[in-house]
């Protein structure tokens, strides 16, 4: 505030060398505690007293304005003489003079000081107002700082002295301690942007246009972090105001183009991740993006219901010396924890199942998916069981749940999860998601899809992602993610009474795998809408539109997390509800129904098949030669029929992974030999035969394991005849 | 996957009954009202290992190929190529709820049993009176959480005189090796 007016009054201060700007900032960042309404209430205090005395020192004013983070309490020589060597260094220019101007302004300040002080006691009264008001600040700004360390301190002794006091974790308690976590995280947050406002004075000074791309240091040296951060910050407020603080001949590319680079060298992104990821956001907040990824998410762990509830475990585990508190309101079972004396992932509670380790962000799809009791769900993607367990224990161990993922090793900790956590209702499978649904198992209530993804949202966890993922990834991964949905759309039963909702989640913040991932969807499945996630106002609606494309309008209703926002780890959230069948199967039924034709059965042999999808133009292609063909009776194009039946024999040979054009001579042999009609026959029953075929191989495992039993359980009455058998004999044993 | 046949089944209940003693009619319960059973219980072997889950579970199994099938429900453990039948760690949470013969032990025996090592008199908290020598016990720390299980050195009686090194259950299974064990304890 005073700084403020004083800088009005004082005319522009000597420009600032660069390295005494980083040191200041790292001082900042050393102590962030001290607010900077701290910093600056001293500094008012001491210039009224300043201003009683009369005798000031001449350089004290300016130097107060210029350093603010400079501990305010040393002796007045001190600061003589710092202030002195100051000036020498930075001012080679005339000393008298400038002191000469230092003196006027000085008389200046203190006449008026003069003139507040004798002349109008309100005004002072005001001032002392001020001061006593930034005294209360300032004390709150203390009680907050210690409010890090001594509550949890007195926590944790109070908790180890007397044991047995239930009342040290009632929900009162909780909530103070949320509560003033909150204060202190707004606190933070204010004292942020006082700062940034305050960095925006220092340099926001008219005339300056600051100079960033002359800073270059020599090529093939080391790049000096310090600086290299400094022209980031630079750019980027050049970037939020290019008009006024851009130079004339530099466009807004160059300036991206400069800052991209300075990224990628400063953290360590490949160029065209960076840029992918910079387009997300405003400058300004892609730099907060940036900066959130070096710095670790906090640990959460969700109690496992099943086996206790979230009070007796938080009670147990501050026992064992962990500090921790509710993770927020969003989440009934959710604990954060700030700091463990022994190893989370080891204390017997862990190894009891009472709770597991699990980001915040994915406690997400879960809640969004809202499993209910005996359901039938399945998770596409599921270890290493976070999410699955979650869901299992949401529904209290009723229903069916299937885990499947698509890798072995990872299986395995997801089965160790499964059973530590006591799910008793789940199948763990192994299979390849995408062809796997809902050829396996279909008429799913509600499918939970957390895409595997390149995860451009868990960069703290993996910094790997940096370099690892290229141009190629984000093209490989999105069609996966799409065919994967599609499975998780076809393996939903619209008509259940409870559910019929997909979630598909991604630990990504890139818009190719979901906003377009989602439209994707949307186009090639109209029995699908967007429906809400049922999370509440936390996090962002997803995007509308991105570079010039244009997503469905109810794409806001997606649910889009970031960790410089909502501290979770990135995170989209879609929760998708089926409202009718297929319609690919639907139409081609119906075509079947009305009028039996030869591409129509091909393209019901299709359906059949896992991939319905690519045949919708063939179909529409089929439906519009159906017009002729049914509507007038026309003469039959022979060359061109055939050139449609070569295209859908093409697309179903592509579909199957053989080479088109390896058979397509075949065809054309067939068809000089006999007519179309007889290539096509052959086909469709080869087509039909194969589904007896799948069946096959499972009978006859079943069959051989009826033989390996040495006895043939065929029937469920036989079973339990079977049983009650072996329990009469085993109690007549006794 | 398929229900076990009849020396199976013996073997595999003589062990269990080691363990919950007649309780063990209550896993096999068939649904009734007012109980919490409310799911008919089976028991089905997929290659070697033995699983427990509700039938309709089961059924819903049947659709995926064996060789996908990793679990399905809770897995009770495996038969031996001798035919014995070993219990898993997993099946602690079906034997816990109906365990025969308990042992209860202190805090500062905890870490031991989850590291694997018997249990000491020493940390013994309480006993089931009237144990038999050599019969299944489940341990649990004094919050009532199943910590494991294992076989009765002494029975209560001889326990009274032993001096507080001697090993009164002999540890066949613990938490720990959730921890110890991950990458053995399921691959089938």
């Amino acid at each position: 505030m005073g700084v403020g007016r004083r800088m009005i009054k004082q005319g522009p201060p000597p420009p600032l060398d660069e390295s005494k700007i980083t040191m200041l900032k790292k001082r900042k960042a050393g102590e962030p505690e001290i607010a900077p309404k701290a910093k600056a209430a001293p500094a008012k205090k001491r210039r009224r007293s300043d201003a009683d005395e009369q005798t000031t020192s001449k350089k004290a004013a300016p130097k107060k304005s210029k350093a603010n983070g400079a501990p305010n309490g040393s002796a007045k020589a001190d600061k003589k003489v710092v202030e002195k060597k100051v000036a020498e260094k930075k001012k080679p220019v005339p000393m008298s003079d400038s002191e000469d101007e230092d003196e006027e302004m000085e008389e200046m300040e203190d006449d008026e000081f003069g003139d507040l002080d004798g002349v109008s006691d309100g005004s002072l009264d005001s001032d002392e107002g001020v001061g006593r008001l930034s005294d209360l600040e300032d004390d709150d700004s203390v009680i907050d700082s210690d409010g890090d360390d001594h509550p949890r301190e007195t926590m944790f002794s109070d908790d180890e002295d007397l044991s047995d006091a239930e009342e040290q974790l009632t929900a009162a308690n909780i909530e103070g301690l949320s509560r003033k976590l909150d204060a202190e995280q707004q606190a933070e947050a204010e004292e942020a942007e006082q700062e940034l406002q305050e960095a925006a004075m220092q340099t926001n000074i008219a005339g300056d246009r600051p100079d960033v791309f002359g800073q270059d240091g020599q090529p093939g040296l080391a790049p000096d972090l310090q600086l290299l951060r400094q022209r980031i910050t630079d750019t980027i407020r050049i970037l939020g105001d290019l008009k006024t603080l851009g130079q004339a001949d530099k466009s807004r590319a160059d300036y991206v183009d400069l800052v991209l680079n300075d990224i990628c060298t400063y953290y360590g992104y490949t160029r065209y991740l960076a840029e992918k990821l910079w387009n997300l956001f405003t400058p300004m907040e892609a730099f907060a993006f940036f900066e959130a990824n070096e710095t670790p998410r906090p640990v959460v762990i969700r109690t496992n219901t099943l086996r206790t509830n979230r009070r007796s475990l938080a009670q147990a585990l501050i026992n064992r010396g962990v500090v921790l508190e509710p993770v927020g309101k969003w989440s009934k079972v959710g604990l954060q924890v700030f700091e463990s004396a022994v190893p989370l992932g080891a204390t017997p509670e862990y190894l009891a199942g009472h709770y597991i380790l699990q980001a915040a962000s994915s406690f997400l799809p879960v809640m969004a998916l809202a499993p209910q009791p005996n359901e039938r769900v399945l998770d596409m993607a599921a270890a290493p069981g976070g999410k699955t367990t979650y869901m299992s224990a949401l529904m209290r161990n009723t229903g069916t749940v299937i885990a499947n993922d698509a890798s072995k090793p990872r299986a395995k900790g997801l089965i160790g999860n499964i059973h530590r956590l006591g799910c008793k209702n789940t199948i763990v499978t192994n299979m390849d998601a995408r062809t796997a649904f809902p050829k396996a198992i279909g008429g799913f209530d509600r499918v939970l899809l957390d895409a595997p993804c390149t995860g451009t949202g868990v960069i703290s966890k993996d910094a790997g992602v940096k370099t690892s993922k290229d141009e190629r990834d984000f093209l490989a991964i999105p069609h996966m993610q799409r065919q994967l949905l599609l499975a998780a759309i076809d393996s939903v039963d619209h008509s259940s009474k409870t559910g019929g909702y997909i979630v598909y989640s991604t630990c990504s913040v890139t818009v190719e795998e979901n906003e377009a991932v989602v439209q994707y969807v949307l186009r090639k499945r109209p029995n699908i809408k967007i429906v809400d996630t049922g999370l509440g106002d936390f996090g962002s609606p997803g995007f509308t539109s991105y570079m010039g494309k244009k997503f469905d309008a109810k794409m806001t209703m997606t649910r889009r997390y970031f960790p410089h926002r909502e501290n979770v780890d990135g995170f989209y959230v879609c929760k998708l509800k089926k409202t009718g069948p297929t319609p690919v199967t639907q139409s081609s039924t119906t075509e079947t129904s009305t009028k039996p034709g030869r591409a129509r059965s091909s393209s019901k042999t299709e359906s059949t098949d896992d991939e319905s999808y690519d045949k919708t133009p063939i179909l529409d292609e089929d439906g519009s030669a159906q017009d002729h063909e049914g509507g007038s009776f026309g003469p039959f194009a022979e060359d061109e029929d055939q050139e449609r039946i070569n295209r859908a024999e093409r697309n179903r040979l592509r579909r199957k992974g053989l080479n088109p054009k390896g058979v397509l001579n075949k065809p054309k042999k067939s068809k000089d030999a006999s007519a179309s009609k007889g290539t096509e026959k052959p086909e469709e029953e080869k087509s039909e035969a194969k589904k007896p075929e799948a069946k096959k191989p499972e009978a006859a495992k079943k069959s051989s394991n009826e033989g390996k039993g040495e006895k043939k359980t065929v029937t469920k009455g036989e079973e339990k005849k079977e049983k009650k058998e072996k329990k009469e004999k085993k109690s007549a044993k006794k | 996957m398929r229900a076990l046949d009849e020396t199976e089944t013996r073997t595999m209940f003589t062990k269990l009954a080691s363990y919950t003693g007649a309780s063990l009619s209550n896993l096999i319960a068939p649904p009734a009202e007012g109980t919490a059973v409310t799911e008919r219980m089976v028991f089905r072997l997929v290659k070697d290992r033995v699983f427990y889950l509700p039938e309709r579970i089961a059924n819903f199994a049947t659709s995926i190929p064996r060789d996908s099938l990793l679990t399905a429900g809770t897995m009770i453990g495996k038969f031996t190529k001798t035919g014995k039948f070993r219990l898993n760690m997993s099946s602690l949470s079906i034997i816990a709820p109906h365990a025969r013969v308990k042992c209860w032990v202190k805090s500062n025996g905890e870490m031991p049993i989850l590291y694997g090592s018997n249990v000491l008199k020493a940390h013994v908290a309480r006993w089931s009176e009237d144990a038999p020598e050599h019969s299944g016990c489940v341990i649990f720390n004094q919050n009532d959480t199943p910590l494991g299980f294992g076989v009765t050195a002494r029975s209560t009686a001889e326990m009274r005189k032993l001096e507080p090194t001697a090993v009164v259950v002999f540890a066949q299974a613990d938490v720990g090796m959730y921890l110890r064990d991950e990458d053995t304890m399921f691959t089938t």
